[in-house]
């Protein structure tokens, strides 16, 4: 499933339906957020059960706010409406896959 | 029967995919096994000004991603795992990884380092909260805020000065009396009107609620203590090498560096050291990937049977 530009515009897709998601917050100068960002890529195109979704902080800094966002990336990941992890800077691929299983 | 590599290169930074380059066109069936993505602290920093060849400059990420092709047109494969164990003594070396197991007649240990940590009580779960450890990537979240850097050398010169142009208030928390590092950046730094410097002191505690809200600030001469409110605390205290998985079979300097010298070569046959996690006197990327090149060359005369103890091998490009 492609992986969904969030914004303060279309963020009700993350909140309705009861897939769990998972946020990767970035910017595109940010050298370990594109370390990240294939590695995010993946987990959409692999696992179709979750809702992947990127923001990009220096667009949306409201929504940086509302998450406490003050590193990049961040990583959170929401399982019906709570936040169930959150976790800053770059991971390999089976942490990420950890914190959506766990 | 277990494919059996010639050689395996542990991390995908300069030294990695610099060996991977050399081992690769050299012939060697080479296996390269990066825990994220390639550049190693490389893709971390902004623009590197010091690697030759690139006129102005080059973004440390892109230069990873070009040694990597680069690497590959002469078919290194990568593998995206984290290692969990190696076993390097003996003849056959085995490398245990989050995806499996792999087996190589030689090692590069290419793993680089990472950012020191204060070690403090708390100080992992307010990573990102508050506790940071890259100005660069971090910094401008912390716009009109008030923030302190915690060390004195060239990286916290230049996180200081970074953030000074953002925050509303740096204080710079140094344990000695005077910075360290190239005196060319301690003049704007000494300038600036919102940077205030606490000499000869150490953080010795995190407050907190959600977030980090404050430091206890200790001066080592009058043992005096100081409470700072701030937004964000930037760590800038050095590196430290990521070399704990081989402490049982290699030596390892009193900071955690592998023994190795000019060569590469470990205390053991056929592991080599290439890059910051090594002992050496200057780690930058042009170092990185001379010790790429020089590890792969030695790595080749091991499994050719060729090795000589000599301590400055004669090296011959492989044209």
């Amino acid at each position: 499933m492609a992986v969904i530009k969030l914004t303060s515009k279309n963020f009700d897709i993350i909140t309705s339906g009861d897939r769990t998601v998972l946020l990767d917050f970035y910017a595109d100068w940010c050298g370990p957020c594109r370390m990240v960002s294939p590695i995010v890529d993946e987990i959409s195109e692999e696992h179709p059960e979750y809702v992947v979704a990127k923001v990009n902080v220096d667009e949306e800094p409201e929504l940086s706010a509302e998450f406490d966002v003050a590193s990049i990336p961040t990583l959170v990941v929401i399982k019906n409406g709570k936040i169930t992890a959150q976790s800053a800077g770059a991971r390999p691929k089976a942490q990420i896959l950890a914190l959506l299983e766990g | 029967m277990e494919h059996i590599y010639d050689t395996v290169i542990l991390g995908g930074g300069p030294a990695g995919y610099s060996a991977a380059l050399y081992c690769a066109r050299g012939g060697l069936d080479t296996l390269i096994i990066e825990k994220i993505s390639p550049g190693g602290q490389m893709a971390l920093t902004g623009d590197i000004d010091n690697y030759p060849g690139f006129d102005e400059g080059v973004d440390g990420f892109t230069l990873g991603m070009k040694m990597q092709k680069g690497a590959e047109r002469f078919g290194a494969a990568t593998e995206y795992a984290e290692v969990t164990s190696v076993s390097l003594s003996e003849g056959i070396k085995k490398v245990e990884t989050s995806q499996g197991t792999f087996f190589a007649k030689t090692v590069i240990i290419a793993t680089g380092a990472k950012p020191r940590r204060l070690g403090l009580d708390h100080e992992d779960e307010l990573t990102g909260r508050g506790v940071h450890y890259c100005a660069h990537c971090d910094g401008r979240f912390y716009k009109d805020k008030t923030v302190a850097v915690v060390g004195g050398g060239n990286s916290a010169v230049q996180d200081s000065l970074y953030l000074s142009r953002l925050a509303k208030k740096v204080y710079v928390i140094h344990r000695r009396d005077t910075l360290r590092g190239e005196r060319i950046h301690h003049e704007p730094l000494m300038r600036a009107e919102n940077v205030e410097f606490i000499w000869n002191s150490t953080v010795s505690l995190l407050d907190f609620e959600k977030r980090l809200t404050a430091v206890t600030v200790k001066n080592k001469i009058s043992n005096e203590e100081r409470k700072i409110e701030l937004d964000g605390l930037f760590v800038s205290i050095g590196r430290e090498p990521e070399s704990a998985l081989f402490a049982d079979e290699l030596s390892l300097d009193e900071n955690g560096y592998i023994i190795a010298d000019e060569t590469t070569k470990t205390s053991l046959e056929g592991v080599f050291a290439a890059g910051d996690v090594r002992t050496k006197r200057l780690r930058q990327v042009v170092t990185a990937a001379a010790d790429g090149a020089v590890s792969a060359h030695l790595a080749e005369e091991y499994i050719q049977g060729l090795t000589s103890d000599l301590s400055l091998p004669q090296i011959t490009p492989a044209i």
